[in-house]
């Protein structure tokens, strides 16, 4: 009798549709769950009571999870959005037990037939803070402190790179990785050895805000990432790269409303309005209308970051002037571009 | 040589946490306890400074609130293995778990908060000597602390009629007992300083180092300096120079990724591995019976003292 009454409540209304999230971290106040915070408050007032959403934040990869992300299932929730690496096996064991349940995944590889993932082309802001960058170092070093030698990683390195000698081929990127995306401890140990070997702009590929809070300390520039840390360095920070997430959710919600979804891979940029950078200082004029326009010519298409000549850190050739890296190329990228100080861990 | 300043002055730093955990384990595996509870009391410690200096603005009332939750978290252990003689090496790792779950938890308002950090204090006079000025002399009050709580902590050791105490206990806690010493009460002692002292750790990492909170900001901080209690072989001084090993290796590792020296061949991952491995291999060492005595094994370490 209770079952069929709530049968009956769940036919009678038009129901909102049940969106949930899964954070890797704490939401705190910038960074990568940060960002997805902002996406869900955005949709939830775009959409209003045509959605209902939910968030789990501090969710561990592996196991736990998967209890999560099944327990969402299973609780009537339609659409769910993973947003970290590790989650993709849990969700796609889940995914096949729930069929009717839609599932989004960040960052990941696999896709399922009610699975699909979703990644930013990051690497396009990267570019941009690249100029930006260059045009505020004096001695032409800037150190970049990385997580894990994976291509994601290393294609922003590389764009970075690229970018900065565009307005300078002088300029030496040094790279320091610190095995671990979030250690603050360690990530300020890097961001100063950096800066004693002589950087005079610091930026990270890594979690927390050390890197540009101690930038600001030793008096060098930063370019922030994820999340602008303006507040964290209001001295230092030339500009952010960051990630927005209102626009691709909202597309997916509309998707799933009207039954048009399928499972799909997304790479967006800043075309699509996934990957922004953001210039929070006061740049020369000229470097301040090329990054604009730069930034207008990667959304006509006009332009693409890795366009050649580009050559690896030994000096050999990858591509000739004109030519371009494909995404393939750019999926599986293992090698430091000319330019680059360090070493690709292997 | 401007360079090898700058590393060894990093070195320094990065070496304080550890040593200030890692006394106070000394006096505590001294007195004959094992506590394997030091990262989730520096954890504790950690969040525990950031919040009170958040909120009342004073860094000061940060570093006694640390102190005194860390030695807040020891005294549960102390209660837990000493009064009612529970297991040591699963209460101190059961510790270790409640302060990474517990520090998560109250800190969670408090992620990426931004807070003034303590502002470095030249010595003046000695801050001006060349090269040793600028190594030495140019830290936060808390560097000087840390070195002044060594000579304190091997000066009670080796030379006070307590600190004689404390190792008797933990060579032979029955003789003690019959000497007419209160073991537990001694135990209880030495277990809360290791507390504070890994409370001060914490609050190291989140007012001076690195001055703001986030979850597991210790990242096993902790449990080096464990580790560098094994690895000092439990005397003062070699923990001294365990922890600036450890410090200059992290520090110099960062170094040479980026310079296109010879050592930079080697793998990153092998020196953030070292004082691990040395670990591993001092404990094989010891594990020989006859060694232990040469290497001072507090020889009733770990084991529960039922009065007869």
């Amino acid at each position: 009798m209770a079952f069929c009454g709530l049968f009956w409540a769940g036919q009678a209304t038009a129901d909102p549709l049940k969106v949930a999230f899964v954070y890797i971290s704490p939401i705190g106040d910038a960074g990568w769950t940060y960002q997805h915070e902002l996406g869900r408050k955005a949709i939830e007032r775009e959409f209003g009571d045509k959605i209902e959403t939910k968030y789990i934040e501090n969710v561990a990869e592996g196991p736990d999870s998967e209890r999560v992300i099944r327990k969402l299932a299973s609780s009537g929730y339609d659409l769910i959005f993973g947003t970290s690496f590790g989650y993709m096996n849990p969700m796609l064991k889940v995914a096949k037990r729930f069929p009717k349940v839609v599932f989004e995944h960040a960052t990941g590889y696999k896709t399922a037939k009610n699975m699909g993932n979703f990644s930013p082309r990051f690497y396009q802001g990267r570019y941009l803070s690249g100029v930006a960058a260059a045009s505020k170092s004096k001695k032409n070093v800037i150190g970049y402190l990385a997580a894990f030698p994976i291509p994601e990683v290393i294609r922003g390195i590389n764009a970075f790179t690229l970018g900065a000698q565009s307005i300078n081929p002088k300029i030496k990127v040094k790279v320091v990785w610190t095995n671990s995306w979030f250690d603050p401890g360690k990530e300020a140990e890097a961001a100063s050895s950096l800066i004693a070997q002589g950087a005079d702009v610091v930026t990270h590929h890594t979690d927390s805000v050390a890197a540009v809070k101690t930038a600001n300390d030793k008096g060098v520039y930063a370019i922030g990432y994820h999340s602008n840390m303006f507040k964290h360095g209001e001295k230092a920070q030339i500009g952010a790269v960051i990630h927005k997430w209102d626009k691709f959710y909202a597309k997916k919600i509309r998707q799933v409303l009207d039954g048009t979804w399928k499972s799909s891979s997304a790479w967006e940029g800043i075309n699509e309005g996934m990957v922004d950078f953001v210039v929070t200082s006061n740049l020369d004029e000229k470097i301040a209308s090329k990054i604009k326009d730069l930034r207008s010519d990667i959304v006509s298409g006009n332009f693409h970051p890795f366009t050649g000549p580009i050559h690896n850190q030994k000096g050999s050739k990858v591509i000739g002037a004109g030519e371009q890296l494909d995404d393939k190329d750019l999926l599986s990228m293992d090698y430091f571009v000319k330019g680059v100080e360090g070493k690709v861990g292997k | 040589m401007e360079l090898f300043i700058v590393i060894l002055y990093a070195t320094i730093q990065a070496c304080i946490p550890l040593l200030l955990a890692g006394l106070g384990e000394l006096v505590c595996e001294k007195s004959g306890v094992l506590n394997l509870g030091i990262e989730g009391m520096m954890l504790m410690g950690a969040v525990t400074a950031f919040v009170v200096a958040v909120e009342s603005d004073s860094l000061f009332l940060g570093f006694v609130m640390a102190i005194f939750a860390g030695t807040l978290m020891s005294a549960c252990f102390a209660f837990l293995t000493l009064v009612l003689r529970a297991n040591q090496v699963a209460s101190g790792l059961a510790l270790s778990i409640f302060g990474v779950g517990l520090s998560a938890f109250i800190g969670l308002e408090y992620v990426g908060k931004p807070l003034q950090g303590l502002e470095n204090f030249f010595i003046s006079y000695l801050s001006e000597i060349p090269l040793i000025g600028r190594v030495l002399f140019q830290h936060d009050i808390i560097v000087y602390l840390s070195f002044g709580l060594f000579f304190a902590v091997h000066r009670f050791l080796y030379h006070s009629r307590l600190g004689l105490v404390v190792r008797a206990t933990g060579e032979n806690h029955d003789a003690a007992h019959m000497m007419g010493y209160s073991v537990i009460k001694i135990r209880v002692l030495a277990v809360l300083f290791g507390g504070m002292m890994a409370g001060l750790a914490g609050a190291y990492l989140t007012l001076v180092y690195t001055p703001l909170w986030s979850e597991n900001m210790t990242a096993g901080r902790g449990w080096i300096a464990l580790a560098l209690v094994v690895f000092a072989a439990w005397r003062p001084f070699r923990l001294l120079v365990g922890a600036l090993l450890f410090g200059f290796v992290s520090i110099t590792q960062l170094f040479l990724q980026s310079n296109q020296g010879f050592l930079s061949a080697v793998p990153t991952e092998l020196f953030t591995s070292l004082p691990y491995l040395t670990t591993i291999v001092v404990l094989v060492v010891i594990s020989v019976a006859q060694r232990r005595k040469n290497l001072s094994v507090p020889s009733n370490l770990g084991q529960v003292f039922e009065p007869r």
